[in-house]
């Protein structure tokens, strides 16, 4: 994405359009002027030109965006490889992108000071590159489109079957939509291993993973990276795990006490006022809720514990899992509102007819038909809780404590995650990659929870369909 | 099966025992609805004080305190040839000097004075002496902003009772201005800088211009990536995907990345798009890449709830006729589906815009005093904005975060409101 090349980038896409509007209409023409002379084509004239388009668009556009993609890797690559031998030598990663971006920002015509005479070389030599990536794409993408239109044009015939070729390019094309989530995962997990890879060839496994104490920040010398424990994940861990409790003791009695009222003994009317209410908490963006929390409760609960003498810390657990828990609330009472609703009708019935009161019905026969779904749901909304960032962000510690008690501050995976590379692109010191092995902890953690609460409400939800 | 039977004829309706029976089983039956009462008023006052609190503190940012001045453009400090390069903080302070001949030529006292001027207000005057030169020499009417602290007294939120050491005004620094004011110079308009100006370290300059511009680029972007590429997975597996293994996996695929925690999409933005390819950091585009691959499966679900609610009896004429399958989904399934897939849409665009923790790990909490040009400049984002004022120390930045949380929330409102109004106007029952 470089800023230089994006009109030459434009113009390429501009060609492109053009192209496949004239091969568009050259291939409808063609089609029309078959029909008129009195042969009827096996295809409607607009596949023809359908067609046409397609097999010019497609992998032209492809091209482009490849292209796109790919040209400043290899242009920095062919600058690297032209610099002076021995330049980087003994330097680390960080060392080598602050000469390259240096080399960038000479390139773009900003120079502070007087750099060195291979830097200007290598500026210039950028510049030149970039310039002839630019024009090459552009020829390249007319070449092809002059090509691919002379190629379609060739197709038309009265018993060429361009609607299948349509269709064919069509399926092809939601095919590849549809892998799009495959690469998505496919790429979470390879980004996440590879960093994380990398990260416990600086800091042992064991360390990391029953360590007792996490202080990401402390090795600035080289020896200290491995000082032992420094990365330890365990009380990152815990106070994941203290935040989300308090977070699933607020959220689970008031959703599920909600969801009961809202499906046994509230009206219609009642319900459709009630229900968007408690979508709108579920549509709050998290970052407002990590702001009521400093703004609001975490003040609130402090001046409530000052006056019965309690030592309350400044960012306690309590409040960002309690602001927490307010956001899983309808989360939790919409789980459980649909789990209620797919239990048969005729459970209900027959507890009714034997005299048992609405509440009974509910409390003895319906809820425990839905446990199922109901503990799901809280799975689901306990996943949540361990990978919601911003409320802890703003609310929760920054230092990690092994400490279950909820008045304490802690910190979490996400915290951690998000100060160890806020500000930071250089990914080579063990702090940076520490957040991808804290990332990958949490991707899986989650996964497992997700494919668990999923795969219980699905076989429960076949039960009863 | 127990064998308890019960004759209705020997059983007793009026006996205490099932009276007080009767009553128990009612009382627990209050008592739940109760329970339940009580757990919906919570949640509701909850979100009660949520608005509560951010309209309480968030008005106050609606409107910002200026001064009227006269100013002297001396020609002496600005030199015509060059009107951008004047000594303006000069002028200034001689204007405050006009204003309170009293206070003493010491300079540390002139300055105390004209630090009750916005850092922002030589650059006001400079703007409009370089776009029109003609005014040097001219005393020229000016209303510029005053400093936050200033500002926070006119809107009463610095208390004057406080003793002086703890304030944040001293008492002079507070008579001055309270002089200013007797003489019809503070006024208090609306703050439109709230909306035209770009992010700044001082409060009473910063506005949203940069955040909001840079939302809607990555909005934009996330639209245009994952509206077709959402459609055309759904069409496929609801319409055309064989049942089989393949189709399976990328089903459970698309159900779980919906449930991965957003900070992870931060944490692929980060190692994919800026650390392999190299892309530009802080940029809305590359924003709106992440939030394109966090509103696919939203988008993907709902399609397919959409095109699974379309009657197969459309498709059956449909075919019935000699439509091919894909004439059928793109000429008549798929026009039919369009209002609940545009609601799933934008109910899915609406998340994206309050998204936070992947943009801050790409970058966009940067600290960026211009608005963007395109998206692959700099630039903040709403959420990633409120999070950046909700650092700030100074105080005025409060009520600019909870401001700025409205005006997010305003278009959070909006865009659900479009969604119901779309549902609700071509949504077709069959």
């Amino acid at each position: 994405m470089d800023p230089t090349g994006t009109p030459m980038t434009l113009f390429a896409f501009l060609i492109l359009f053009v192209a496949v509007m004239v091969g568009y209409t050259i291939n409808l023409r063609a089609a029309r002027a078959i029909r008129a002379g009195g042969t009827k084509p096996h295809s409607l004239d607009e596949f023809h030109g359908g067609y046409a388009a397609l097999v010019i668009l497609v992998p032209t556009f492809f091209l482009i965006i490849l292209w796109v993609l790919f040209q400043p890797v290899v242009i920095e690559f062919l600058v690297k490889a032209g610099l002076p031998s021995g330049t980087f030598e003994g330097l680390g990663a960080g060392e080598i992108q602050l000469i390259m971006t240096e080399i960038r920002s000479i390139a773009g015509g900003r120079i502070f000071g007087t750099p060195e005479e291979w830097k200007l070389a290598a500026a210039d030599r950028l510049v030149s590159l970039q310039a002839t990536a630019s024009w090459l794409l552009v020829a390249i993408t007319a070449a092809m489109v002059a090509a691919l239109i002379l190629y379609t044009r060739r197709t038309v015939a009265a018993d060429f079957r361009a609607r299948h070729g349509v269709e064919r390019i069509v399926l092809a094309l939601m095919v590849g939509c549809a892998t799009v989530a495959i690469f998505v995962t496919v790429g979470i997990v390879g980004s996440l291993m590879f960093e994380t890879f990398r990260f416990f060839q600086m800091v042992p496994f064991w360390d990391f993973i029953l360590g007792t104490s996490w202080e990401p920040q402390i090795p600035i010398r080289e020896d200290q990276i491995a000082a032992e424990g420094a990365f330890g994940m365990l009380p990152v861990f815990l106070g994941t795990l203290v935040i989300a409790t308090i977070a699933m003791i607020v959220a689970t009695p008031i959703g599920l006490f909600s969801a009961i009222y809202l499906h046994e003994f509230a009206s219609p009317r009642v319900r459709s006022i009630v229900k968007p209410v408690l979508e709108i908490l579920a549509g709050v963006p998290t970052v407002v809720y990590g702001f009521f929390a400093i703004l609001v409760i975490a003040p609130a609960i402090r001046s409530f514990g000052a006056d019965l003498g309690l030592p309350i810390a400044p960012n306690t657990a309590l409040a960002a899992g309690s602001v927490m828990g307010i956001m899983l609330v309808p989360f939790i009472s919409s789980f459980a509102d649909d789990a209620l609703g797919a239990v048969p009708r005729s459970l209900r019935d027959g507890s009714l007819a034997l005299g048992s009161t609405p509440a009974e019905t509910v409390s003895k026969v319906l809820f425990p038909a839905a446990i199922p779904g109901i503990v799901g749901g809280i799975l689901l909304a306990v996943s949540r809780a361990i990978g919601e960032t911003m409320i802890v962000v703003m609310a929760a510690g920054l230092i990690a404590t092994m400490t279950i008690n909820p008045l304490d501050s802690v910190t979490t995976v996400t915290v951690q995650i998000v100060t160890l590379l806020i500000g930071d692109t250089a990914f080579d010191s063990p702090k940076t990659l520490a957040a991808f092995a804290l990332g990958m902890v949490l991707f899986l953690v989650t996964l497992v929870i997700n494919i668990f609460a999923l795969s219980i409400v699905r076989k429960y939800r076949e039960v009863y369909d | 099966m127990t064998d308890q039977t019960v004759s209705s004829g020997s059983f007793d309706w009026t006996s205490p025992a099932f009276k007080s029976n009767v009553k128990r089983r009612k009382r627990s039956q209050f008592r739940l609805k109760l329970y339940g009462l009580t757990a919906i008023s919570i949640a509701f006052l909850m979100l009660a004080l949520l608005i509560g609190s951010l309209v309480s503190t968030g008005y106050h940012a609606f409107t910002q305190t200026h001064i009227k001045m006269n100013v002297y453009l001396d020609p002496q400090e600005i030199a015509a040839e060059n009107p951008g390069r004047g000594d303006y903080r000069s002028i200034l302070t001689e204007t405050m000097r006009a204003q309170f001949p009293e206070v003493a030529d010491e300079r540390a006292d002139l300055r105390r004075l004209t630090s009750m001027l916005s850092n922002g207000a030589q650059f006001t005057i400079r703007d409009a002496v370089v776009e029109n030169p003609r005014l040097i020499g001219q005393t020229v009417v000016f209303d510029v902003p005053v400093a936050d602290a200033y500002d926070q007294l006119n809107k009463g939120l610095i208390d004057r009772e406080t003793p002086e050491e703890f304030r944040r005004l001293k008492d002079d620094e507070i008579a001055n201005f309270d002089l200013l004011q007797e003489r019809g110079l503070v006024t208090r308009p609306l703050n439109t800088a709230l909306i035209t100006n770009a992010d700044s370290r001082f409060p009473e300059l910063a506005g949203l211009k940069g955040a909001i511009i840079g939302s809607f680029y990555a909005l934009l972007t996330c639209f245009i990536l994952s509206f077709p590429v959402g459609i055309g997975a759904a069409i496929y597996l609801e319409e055309f995907a064989p049942k089989n293994k393949v189709s399976d996996l990328i089903e459970i695929n698309i159900n779980n990345l919906a449930a991965v925690p957003s900070v992870v999409f931060g944490l692929l933005a980060l190692a994919v798009f800026l650390g392999w390819f190299g892309m530009q950091r802080s940029a809305p585009f590359v924003g709106g890449l992440t939030l394109a691959l966090m509103t696919l499966p939203t988008i993907i679900i709902a399609t397919r709830a959409a095109l699974k609610a379309v009657p197969p009896s459309i498709r059956e004429a449909a075919l019935g006729v000699g439509a091919s399958k894909q004439q059928v989904v793109f000429g008549h399934v798929l026009p039919l589906a369009m209002p609940g897939i545009l609601t799933g849409t934008i109910i899915g665009l609406a998340q994206a815009l309050g998204e936070t923790a992947p943009l801050l790990l790409i970058g966009m909490n940067a600290f960026i005093t211009s608005a963007p040009a395109t998206p692959f400049d700099s630039a903040t984002a709403l959420p990633t904005q409120i999070f950046i004022w909700a650092d700030s120390p100074e105080r005025g930045f409060v009520s600019r975060t909870s401001a700025a949380i409205l005006v997010l929330l305003t278009f959070l409102i909006t865009m659900n409101a479009v969604a119901i109004y779309l549902r609700s106007k071509f949504e077709r029952k069959w």
